[in-house]
C-alpha cells in the first residue's frame, strides 16, 4: 500500500488551482510533484498565498475544489508517496 | 538585531498607533489587539508605547542575533523557540542564533511579538506604526520580507525576570463564533426597523476581505428607508452626505455585507454607518478569522464606557501583578 498524505492550508480563505483565471491548474490529480512546487493559492487579506508541497509525491486527489472557502488546518490535496 | 528568515502572511511593526491626524485623513493605525500589545510591552518592561510585531495567521521565522528577552500574546499561533514549543504570555529568553517559529493557527487571528527595547524604525508624525496602504511608517512602510534585519530600541524601562506569567484568567479566550457589541449609530435611523433588527439578528460570516482596514461580513441583504436623496449624498440608498467615520463603524454599501471599518481605513465618507463596535471589543474583532461567525450585540454607551474601564483595570492588574514580581 502506498502511504497517503496531505497538504493542508495554513491559512483560511479562498483557494485557487490556477495563477490566474487563464492559466492552466499548477497541477492535476495523477501528477508527480517535488518539495516546493506550488500546487495552490489562498487567497486572503488581499494576499495570494502559494501552497507548496512539503515533499514529493503523487498528487491523488483535490479534496477542496477551485475557489472554495478554506479553514486554516483544512486538507487541500492528498499524495501517495 | 532579528533576522527575518520567512516574513509569515502579513507581519508588521505596530504601536499604539498615529493618534492626532484623523481629522486630515490619516487613520491611526497601531496593534489591531491592544490589550495584547500592551501586555507583550509590559513582559519585557518596555515603555507602553513601543514598536512590536505583529503576526497575521501565518507566524514568521526569526534568527535573534543576540540574547534578549521577548513576549507572545494574543491568538494561539503556538511558537517555538529551536523547535521546541514555548509559551505565551510569559517573559521569555532567547539567546544568540535561537529561531522563533510557529505552527499553524489555533484560535485567534493575531500574534505580538515584544522584543526587550521595543523595535527600532523612524517615528513618522509621532509613531512606528505601519500603515501598508500608503507606504509609510514601521519597516519601511511595509511589512517584513526575508532578508530583513530588524534592529531593537532602546525603550526598556524595567528588568522583568525569565518567566514571568500572566494569570491565565487574565488571557481572553478565542472561540470560532464571536459577540461583538456594538453602539447603534450614527445613521442607523437610515435602516428600515426590520433591517435593524436582521442587523443583530443574523449570523454574519466574515469574508476572506478582512484585514487591518476592515472586516467584511456576508448574511443578510439590508435595506434603506425609501427617501429623495439629500444635497451631497450619493444616490444610493446606503449613502448619507459624508460623515466622519468613528474607527469600529459598521456601513453596509448598497445595503450588502456590512465592512466595520478598523485602524487603517479610510477615515470619512458618505455611507450610512449603522453602529459602531465599542473600544473594547476591537481588540475581540482583531482576533477574528475569516469564515468565523459574528453576532452584533446592542449596548448602550454606558455600558461601553463600563466594558473600556473593565478592560483598562485588568491591564492595571496586570501591570501591577508584574511590576511586584509575582
Amino acid at each position: 500500500m502506498a502511504e497517503k498524505t496531505a497538504i493542508v492550508s495554513p491559512l483560511p480563505g479562498i483557494f485557487y488551482r490556477r495563477p490566474s483565471p487563464d492559466s492552466p491548474e499548477f497541477v492535476q490529480a495523477g501528477e508527480a510533484i517535488k518539495v516546493g512546487d506550488v500546487i495552490g493559492l489562498i487567497e486572503v487579506m488581499k494576499n495570494y498565498y502559494e501552497i507548496k508541497a512539503e515533499e514529493d509525491g503523487v498528487v491523488d486527489q483535490f479534496v477542496v475544489g477551485d475557489e472554495e472557502l478554506v479553514d486554516a488546518g483544512q486538507e487541500l490535496v492528498t499524495l501517495t508517496k | 538585531m532579528i533576522n527575518v528568515k520567512k516574513p509569515g502572511l502579513q507581519t508588521t511593526v505596530q504601536d499604539r498607533g498615529r493618534i492626532g491626524y484623523y481629522e486630515i485623513g490619516m487613520p491611526p493605525s497601531g496593534a489591531m489587539d491592544k490589550y495584547a500589545f500592551t501586555v507583550a510591552n509590559l513582559l519585557v518592561g518596555n515603555d507602553p508605547n513601543a514598536a512590536v510585531l505583529e503576526i497575521t495567521y501565518l507566524g514568521p521565522v526569526l534568527e535573534f542575533g543576540k540574547a534578549m528577552k521577548i513576549s507572545l500574546t494574543g491568538g494561539e499561533i503556538p511558537p517555538r523557540i529551536n523547535g521546541q514549543p514555548v509559551p505565551m504570555w510569559t517573559t521569555l529568553e532567547v539567546r544568540e542564533g535561537d529561531q522563533l517559529s510557529f505552527d499553524f493557527v489555533k484560535g485567534g487571528a493575531r500574534v505580538y511579538l515584544a522584543i526587550e527595547g521595543g523595535i527600532a524604525v523612524p517615528l513618522i508624525m509621532g509613531s512606528r506604526s505601519t500603515y501598508t496602504l500608503i507606504g509609510i511608517g514601521g519597516f519601511e512602510g511595509r511589512a517584513v520580507a526575508e532578508g530583513d534585519v530588524i534592529y531593537t530600541a532602546d525603550m526598556r524601562k524595567k528588568e522583568i525576570p525569565v518567566g514571568t506569567r500572566i494569570d491565565p484568567d487574565l488571557i481572553p479566550a478565542y472561540s470560532k463564533t464571536h459577540e461583538i457589541r456594538v453602539v447603534v449609530g450614527l445613521c442607523s435611523y437610515r435602516l428600515t426597523e426590520e433591517s435593524k433588527q436582521t442587523f443583530l439578528d443574523t449570523e454574519w460570516t466574515v469574508t476572506p476581505e478582512a484585514n487591518r482596514t476592515g472586516y467584511r461580513h456576508r448574511g443578510e441583504k439590508l435595506h434603506f428607508v425609501e427617501r429623495e436623496q439629500p444635497f451631497g449624498a450619493g444616490s444610493n440608498p446606503s449613502n448619507v452626505t459624508d460623515l466622519g467615520y468613528p474607527i469600529g463603524s459598521i456601513q453596509v454599501p448598497d445595503g450588502v455585507e456590512p465592512i466595520v471599518l478598523l485602524h487603517d481605513a479610510v477615515t470619512g465618507g458618505g455611507y450610512a454607518t449603522i453602529a459602531t463596535v465599542i473600544s473594547s471589543d476591537l481588540d475581540r474583532m482583531a482576533q477574528v478569522k475569516t469564515n468565523e461567525k459574528v453576532r452584533f450585540v446592542s449596548v448602550s454607551l454606558e455600558e461601553a464606557l463600563e466594558a473600556r474601564r473593565t478592560v483598562k483595570q485588568k491591564l492595571g492588574v496586570i501591570a501591577q501583578f508584574i511590576e511586584i514580581g509575582m
